[in-house]
């Protein structure tokens, strides 16, 4: 009776809480039983849900398109790549996370009043620059250009992953309830408005383009010993700035969970399709983010609630159905 | 006692002065209207005061503190608020969360969650969106669209408000319900500025109009003493409205 009445009362809680309980007990037991090559798949996906949950909690909601992930990424496996010898791991990864929200905090102040294309364009310009700046610094303070990263054991680098991804995505779906989120959200409905109603646009524009670099920070230091070796090119890679796009686009940007599906089923087509098909696999890519933008503009999160609608027409429709042959019954 | 007041306000875009040297004030508890033919600087003269233009030179006071140099959410949260000539919506919230922007971002002082829901509440309640709170404000027609923003700026606790043709656009019998609601927010202690071309309503509610051409004040008074000024007639009124009056 009691467990009865506290599943009825706590429905909705346990709808969502048993499951990522679930998924939560699975991905922290991987390592067990997963065995090396799916766990590093494992730790390249959740590489990918930070990085596309944090690009959406920005760009998503306020509209302003940024291209910059790959210099924040770069900024974190530069930042293990300079202090691997002097401390330890998860020290670094904090530092990583704070470099790159440092740089965003410069950058967004310059350029934050740019709007639309140009402050796209500017933050690819921005992967470009660091990328040149990190390899000028490399050349002149130690005369060469490219490094070694001391390897880690998977599992370490796996479980540092699973605590950032659990980390972010936390602080990630709070700040998108709070009144951060809201004004978020508003300087993307309008941003001249948004400011007319009390909104101090530039220092919410700033502060979370600040927040979303330092998770992508984090990440860049963790995955820098899977590299094994870096150097700028490699550190500052662009496709770090389109994948997380590509993904949230693919999952959906209207919802929390929506980049968080659409990196997880990106990273795995990806890593899968280019191990058996390495000629093809961007194409296919192509082909299925085309296809989304033209029949899922809200990508697959936005698919829900139109499913959702059609089974309660169904279920609405059983259950008319059903009511009425009880009443031909009677 | 005055509420706001301008000073030898000027604006210059490049060469053209589309505000020039204008002098206004209004008293705390007024409708005041501002009129003039397009391109007269009403809206620029808005602008200015919630500071979405920065002023070329002179002052405008509210309550007595200078304006000048603050940002628009400052202006914001001293107490003036405003709407748009073109409605400038959050398009794909729904409209309570429009109205809890207004409440939570609105006054100088943190508001609790619970408080800005409850002032969004209100504020909806007060212009009759109740029923609508759900809904994405673009599934709007324009005239609940205009009350969302109405709502939006009550809910920031204006003791100004700026209304910029809150009645374009709308047919005879929203006008008066817009004429209305006007008068209502007055009547809880809001002093009211409003940009209109609907000049029955203009007539039928305000105070005292200023009237502005090429970004110069040309006239002030009461509606009567504007119906019947002269100049005003030329430049904007036209003879039929004087004949009509």
């Amino acid at each position: 009776m009691d467990i009865t009445r506290f599943i009825s009362t706590h429905r909705k809680l346990l709808l969502v809480g048993v499951p990522i309980l679930i998924i939560l007990i699975f991905l922290a037991t991987f390592p067990l039983y997963g065995g090396v090559y799916y766990t590093r798949l494992l730790t390249t996906i959740l590489m990918y849900v930070i990085l596309s949950v944090s690009w959406a909690m920005f760009s998503g909601s306020t509209g302003y398109m940024s291209l910059a992930p790959a210099a924040f990424f770069g900024v974190g496996i530069y930042t293990m790549g300079f202090l691997q010898s002097t401390l330890p791991f998860p020290v670094i990864i904090p530092i990583g996370g704070l470099f790159s929200f440092i740089l965003a905090l410069l950058v967004g102040m310059v350029t934050l009043r740019l709007r639309g294309i140009y402050f796209a364009i500017f933050t690819f310009g921005l992967v470009v620059f660091m990328s040149e700046v990190v390899a000028a610094l490399e050349s002149d303070l130690f005369g060469r250009v490219g490094q070694h990263i001391n390897p880690l054991p998977d599992e370490t680098i796996f479980y540092a992953m699973l605590v950032t991804a659990v980390a972010t995505l936390l602080a990630i779906y709070f700040i998108r309830r709070s009144r951060l989120g809201l004004s978020m959200l508003s300087i993307g409905g309008n941003e001249e408005a948004a400011e007319h109603m009390g909104v101090n646009t530039t220092r919410v524009k700033v502060l979370t383009f600040a927040i979303s670099a330092a998770f992508m920070g984090l990440v860049g230091v963790i995955m820098a010993p899977v590299k094994v070796y870096i150097d700028p090119r490699i550190a500052f890679s662009l496709s770090y700035s389109f994948m997380p796009i590509l993904m949230s686009v693919f999952g959906g940007m209207g919802q929390f969970y929506g980049p968080v599906v659409g990196a997880v089923v990106f990273a795995y087509l990806e890593k899968t399709l280019r191990a058996q098909f390495p000629q093809y696999f961007m194409l296919g890519f192509g082909i299925i983010l085309i296809l989304v933008i033209l029949f899922l503009p809200n990508g697959i999160a936005g698919l829900v609630p139109k499913l959702q609608n059609r089974l309660g027409g169904v279920l609405a429709k059983l259950r008319k159905g059903g009511e009425a042959e009880q009443h031909a019954n009677t | 006692m005055r509420i706001l007041e301008g000073q030898g306000v000027n604006k210059y875009f490049g060469g053209l002065a589309a505000v020039s040297n204008v002098d206004f004030h209004v008293d705390q508890g007024e409708i005041v209207g501002l009129i003039g033919p397009n391109g007269a600087g009403k809206t620029t003269l808005f602008n200015l005061i919630s500071a979405a233009l920065p002023i070329s030179s002179g002052e405008i006071r509210f309550k007595g503190q200078k304006l000048n140099g603050l940002k628009p959410h400052q202006i914001c949260q001293v107490g003036v608020g405003r709407t748009f000539q073109e409605t400038k919506i959050f398009g794909n919230m729904p409209v309570f969360q429009n109205a809890l922007v207004g409440a939570f971002f609105g006054t100088p002082t943190r508001i609790s969650g619970a408080d800005a829901a409850r002032e969004a509440t209100q504020a909806l309640d007060f212009v009759g969106l109740s029923a609508m709170s759900e809904t994405p404000v673009i599934d709007l027609t324009l005239v609940n669209q205009k009350r969302v923003e109405v709502a939006r700026a009550l809910a920031t606790k204006p003791e100004l408000l700026l209304l910029d043709e809150l009645m374009a656009g709308l047919n005879s019998t929203e006008i008066s319900e817009a004429m209305e609601l006007v008068t209502k927010i007055r009547n809880t202690g809001i002093t009211i500025f409003m940009v209109e071309h609907v000049m029955k309503a203009i007539m039928g509610i305000c105070e005292r109009i200023m009237v502005l051409h090429h970004g110069e004040k040309i006239a002030e008074g009461t509606p009567q003493e504007i119906a019947a000024n002269k100049t005003v007639i030329e430049v904007y009124l036209g003879e039929e409205i004087n004949a009509g009056s």
